[in-house]
């Protein structure tokens, strides 16, 4: 039999998955990572695209999850995916901090506009990401 | 047979009120179980993440982050306040901000000066009219909030913390306690207190390999527990919204009926009265003529 690890996929709205795993790859930012259990701790950041869960008894088939970024930690015999439910980067959150001051002003100065420029942007990122993951699927069926 | 019709139609116009109330507190019952779920669902992230935080804050001692330095000198203090965006919620808000008023007096007789980020429209209002360095604030989040819209504000405030605009970030919600008790809660978010070193696990120390670094790590670990912290404050004012709501309107179609049945008893009487009153002129229109 081989060796497995407990794999638990959470954010903060909810688990996403969570069971016993042969192997899991997921996208690091330093590049794609291939866990299997018995790996030495590590942390790291994710890169947006999908974190790939072979079960345990299902050893052909692997289970898909699209994560936006997050934070990957593994122990030996535990691996812990924190995704994020939004985009994250640097600017997109400053926009995002921008505009929830700039409401707070607007609002107390009795001035209303909308001005949805930056959840445009945000939405446009993930809609990228999410292409992104949708391509390398293809190829790798493909190959 | 006066006020008769008058007092049908105020009973019918009390019986569309309940009808309404009755309907809002159904949908309060539904809404709140979901929100309740929500809670819950969301506390294994916050859980996990603590974890890993206090096992990096032993593991590499040589860098503090601000967020967890307990060492800055209290002078300015900053609010998180999260409110219900809609009313007829019973007293919850109005507790809340009872409670929040309160600690703001005691903070400003020690001479600390207080900034506030608002999340739901009713915080918004208040500030509105009590006054207040607003500096951000997000509405309309809806039953299910989204992590997504809370990272604005919050990134406002760090920055101010992180420049040293502000030296702590209290966040302010309902806890949930049960359907029946909702109780106004008071709760530090930076400087972490929770990540004390101060309870080591034992067994040997490890150390994980880090990509790309501990502090970037730490940096992006920090935030994202800071804002599943919020995140779950709001989730939880949610959740004790909606049984606030629930309970306040149940009273409001108990009071509907207990006015109805008043209503009812006297509309009886004026009818009898007139009958009455009619039967007597008739017999005494008859006697009269005969």
């Amino acid at each position: 039999m081989a060796m497995t690890m407990h794999v638990d996929i959470v954010s903060a709205e909810g688990a996403i998955h969570s069971g016993i795993a042969t192997r899991v790859y997921a996208p690091g930012e330093s590049g794609e990572l291939g866990i299997a259990a018995r790996h030495t701790p590590l942390i790291t950041r994710l890169k947006p695209g999908d974190v790939r869960v072979v079960n345990e008894n299902t050893s052909d088939e692997m289970e898909h999850f699209y994560v936006s970024g997050g934070m990957l930690e593994i122990q030996p015999d535990v691996v812990t995916v924190l995704a994020d439910t939004a985009i994250r980067a640097q600017n997109l959150d400053e926009a995002a901090a921008i505009e929830a001051k700039r409401r707070a002003e607007e609002s107390l100065a009795g001035k209303t506009a909308d001005f949805e420029y930056a959840k445009a942007q945000i939405e446009l990122a993930e809609a990228i990401a999410q292409l992104r993951a949708i391509e390398k699927l293809r190829k790798m069926r493909a190959s | 047979m006066a006020g008769a019709k008058e007092i049908r139609t105020k009973i019918a116009s009390i019986k569309s009120t309940q009808k309404i109330t009755g309907a809002m507190e159904m949908v309060a019952a539904s809404k709140m179980r979901k929100a309740q779920d929500r809670m819950h669902a969301s506390r294994p992230y916050a859980e996990k993440m603590l974890q890993v935080i206090r096992h990096l804050a032993q593991a590499s001692p040589e860098y503090h982050h601000s967020f967890m330095s307990q060492s800055r000198e209290i002078k300015r203090v900053g609010y998180v306040v999260i409110s219900s965006d809609r009313g007829l919620c019973g007293g919850l808000n109005s507790n809340l901000f009872r409670r929040l008023v309160q600690e703001i007096k005691a903070q400003r007789q020690q001479g600390i000066e207080i900034s506030f980020c608002t999340i739901g429209s009713k915080a918004l209002g208040f500030f509105k009219r009590f006054g207040g360095d607003v500096k951000a604030e997000v509405t309309h989040l809806g039953d299910r909030p989204h992590i997504e819209s809370l990272i604005g504000p919050v990134k406002v405030m760090l920055d101010a913390f992180e420049r040293g605009e502000l030296d702590a970030i209290h966040v302010v919600y309902n806890e949930f306690i049960n359907t029946m008790t909702q109780r106004p809660r008071i709760q530090q978010l930076v400087p972490i207190q929770a990540a004390d070193a101060k309870d080591r696990p034992s067994g040997p120390i490890w150390d994980y390999i880090y990509e790309p670094d501990p502090r970037t790590v730490l940096d992006s670990l920090l935030l994202r527990y800071i804002e599943s912290l919020v995140y779950q404050a709001v989730v939880e004012n949610g959740a004790s919204e909606q049984a606030a709501r629930m309970v306040a309107m149940k009273a409001a179609s108990d009071n509907a009926g207990n006015l109805i049945d008043e209503l009812q008893l006297v509309y009886n009487k004026a009818r009898q009265a007139a009958i009455t009153q009619e039967l007597s002129e008739i017999v005494s229109g008859a006697a009269a003529i005969s």
